[in-house]
């Protein structure tokens, strides 16, 4: 009897589960895969955008977020996720058009594209622009704590023995060989093995510097002066430094990466057209105003540019001069073989260059394996005793 | 076999959540993006054999030192009264509580060179030290994060043991360190061996610890393992492999550890 009940109730579970989906596809809904605070969300003022594209449109938006590119990647590659909208970087724009895995975009829907700056058009990583509406951009930079860094901020002070333990570099390869290959004056999207090696060494001769290989803790530890030089994205410049005024913020005037985070539609989007109306309605001016005010980074957006706090507009962090963009590269995607070469000169990197005999694992084992039998044998002798 | 119906949830259980997941992991360990077989999943592994050393090493001195402070720490639970143990009890489970993430957090803040415990040093009239981004600050933060699941099975088994035998031994004119010798100890190698496991395979594995107490710059395997999935070459390939190799180390070390703990057993049987 117990049986049939749990099978019963099992049964009325699936039921009500996959009802509810039903009930989701009746009325329209979007999912958003975006980063984490990275639109306008209704505080501090501001419109909560989502919301207010529900009361317009009576779609529901379903908003998710992730860390970074890499996660967002592995999540759509890895299939069972169902999403309209996401809101990828330049490089995995480019690798996820490889892998064939974005819609192209039909742009007779997103009439609103218009107003989107053509300096953010055609860039390398979408050449045609056929799958993706930028979104913000913006640069990256070198954090640094104006009373104890006086020396002129570029690239090089990073590998400045004068403040060795005071630097924090970024945890993660492609950024991290960007800056090393932007300081030798090769091209932060090389394929060339010996420039990646060379731009490795460095990164070597670095790692005694280095306090620390961290991301958003940057944060805390450059505002608490734990820290005194960090690179990172310009977007997050602005709360740093209203927080503590004594953090400023350089872009490198003679090479610099530029990042620009774009809309697409993944292949496999149930609601293609709704995706669109989304899309269209994010380049609207008033909301692309909301979003820039809110997150702090650098919008594409001509209209909501000029509407924009005079501070704002002018600020070299933001909206940095000609010369700074026209030396600055952007992220295209690397090559498989690439990609894996320089995740293994990162873990090189990160154990200080440590040679890397590949039978030492084969004597680890071997030496566990050892170990056992030692036991075995030892036991079998104190039991014959 | 035919398996009885009582036995079903859990045979369903197994299956999904481990053996399957499992199975998954070994193909995945020796195929090609395109489905082939290969090999080149696990010697591309062997390339980073210092992490799979490192990771090891900082597994075993954490260990060790969690063995040192959590063996007289359950002993001297197991020794008071019964009513006090609980509430000591409670109390090593209490920051278990929170956030394993927080945890780590609140030591970095403690450890950092203008942290807590450097402006105490520098109060004090000393000399500021550099704590963070060490390894001993990851094995500090391991031994903090899973001394409880040392000293709990050690607890556990110290309590349980049978106040007549250790009176037997006083009797026959055992002192107290010959009792401790020839009979407590020996009878709690059992929890001993649970809490040896229980801490070593999570330290081996740990990736939150490294990256958070040792600057991201102490690589270990399960940085090295996040990488293939997060990182910027997406390869669940190779991750697998190395998720594959860490297996196998993790079940020859339990395999030398269960091997030793087969002892005490053999006493009680003939005892």
């Amino acid at each position: 009897m117990k049986k049939y009940l749990i099978v019963a109730v099992s049964l009325a579970f699936a039921l009500m589960l996959s009802g509810c989906e039903f009930q989701k596809n009746k009325e329209k809904s979007i999912n958003v895969y975006s980063w984490g605070e990275f639109i306008a969300d209704g505080s501090d003022g501001t419109i909560n955008v989502n919301e207010k594209f529900t009361e317009e449109t009576g779609i529901k938006v379903n908003y998710k977020t992730f860390q970074n590119n890499e996660e967002l990647f592995a999540k759509i590659s890895g299939g069972g996720a169902d999403y309209d909208v996401i809101i990828p970087s330049d490089y995995m724009v480019s690798r996820l058009i490889e892998k064939d895995m974005l819609e192209k975009i039909n742009f007779d829907n997103i009439p609103n594209y218009k107003l989107i700056s053509d300096r953010f058009k055609n860039l390398g990583f979408d050449p045609k622009n056929e799958y993706s509406v930028p979104y913000v951009w913006g640069m990256i930079g070198i954090f640094y704590n104006k009373k104890e860094v006086t020396a002129e901020i570029n690239w090089d002070i990073l590998w400045n023995e004068k403040y060795k333990n005071r630097i924090l570099m970024f945890d993660n390869a492609r950024d991290a060989f960007a800056i090393s290959l932007l300081r030798l004056g090769y091209s932060v999207n090389t394929e060339d093995a010996s420039q990646l090696r060379e731009a490795a060494d460095e990164l070597i001769k670095q790692k005694p510097l280095v306090q620390a290989y961290v991301m958003d803790q940057i944060f805390d530890k450059i505002s608490n002066g734990e820290a005194v030089l960090a690179p990172y994205y310009a977007g997050d410049a602005a709360v740093v430094m209203k927080n503590n005024p004594n953090i400023g913020f350089v872009i490198p005037k003679y090479a610099s990466e530029k990042f620009v985070d774009s809309m697409c539609i993944p292949k496999g989007s149930e609601n293609k057209e709704l995706a669109e109306k989304y899309i269209n309605f994010m380049c609207r001016t008033d909301i692309a105003l909301a979003n820039a005010k809110k997150t702090g980074y650098s919008t594409p957006h001509e209209e909501a540019y000029n509407l924009l706090d005079g501070d704002i507009k002018n600020n070299e962090i933001f909206y940095p001069d000609r010369e700074t963009l026209n030396n600055s590269q952007t992220f295209v995607n690397l090559s498989e073989k690439t990609n894996k070469l320089i995740d293994e000169l990162w873990v090189e990197v990160k154990s200080g260059g440590a040679s890397q005999n590949p039978w030492n694992l084969v004597i680890i084992l071997l030496g566990f394996a050892a170990a056992y039998l030692a036991v075995v044998v030892l036991k079998n002798s104190k039991r014959k005793k | 076999m035919k398996i009885k119906p009582n036995l079903f949830p859990y045979v369903l259980w197994m299956s999904f959540f481990v053996i399957v997941p499992l199975i998954l992991v070994i193909i995945f360990a020796f195929s090609t993006p395109e489905g082939g077989f290969t090999l080149d999943n696990i010697i591309y592994a062997t390339k980073y054999s210092a992490v799979f050393w490192r990771s090891i090493v900082l597994g075993a001195v954490s260990t060790f030192v969690c063995l040192i402070i959590g063996y007289p720490m359950a002993y001297c639970i197991a020794k008071i009264k019964a009513n006090f143990q609980s509430v000591f009890i409670m109390l090593l489970m209490i920051p278990m509580w929170t956030s394993f993430l927080l945890r780590t957090y609140a030591w970095m803040t403690i450890l950092e060179y203008n942290g807590l415990l450097n402006k105490l040093i520098a109060f004090l009239g000393f000399e500021k030290i550099n704590m963070i981004n060490t390894p001993g600050a990851v094995v500090l933060g391991m031994v903090y994060n899973f001394l409880p699941y040392m000293i709990l099975p050690i607890y556990t088994v110290l309590s349980k043991i049978d106040k007549k035998v250790i009176e037997a031994a006083q009797d026959l004119g055992a002192n107290k360190i010959t009792v401790f010798k020839k009979v407590v100890f020996p009878l709690s190698l059992a929890g001993v061996v649970s809490g040896i496991t229980m801490v070593f395979v999570p330290s081996v594995s740990t990736f939150v610890v490294s990256k958070m107490l040792g600057g991201g710059a102490i690589l270990m395997i399960g940085d090295l393992i996040e990488m293939q999935f997060l990182g910027n070459a997406y390869n669940p390939y190779l991750g697998s492999a190395v998720s594959l190799v860490l297996m196998v180390i993790i079940m020859i070390c339990m395999g030398i550890t269960n091997k030793l703990d087969e002892d005490p057993n053999e006493q009680n049987m003939i005892l």
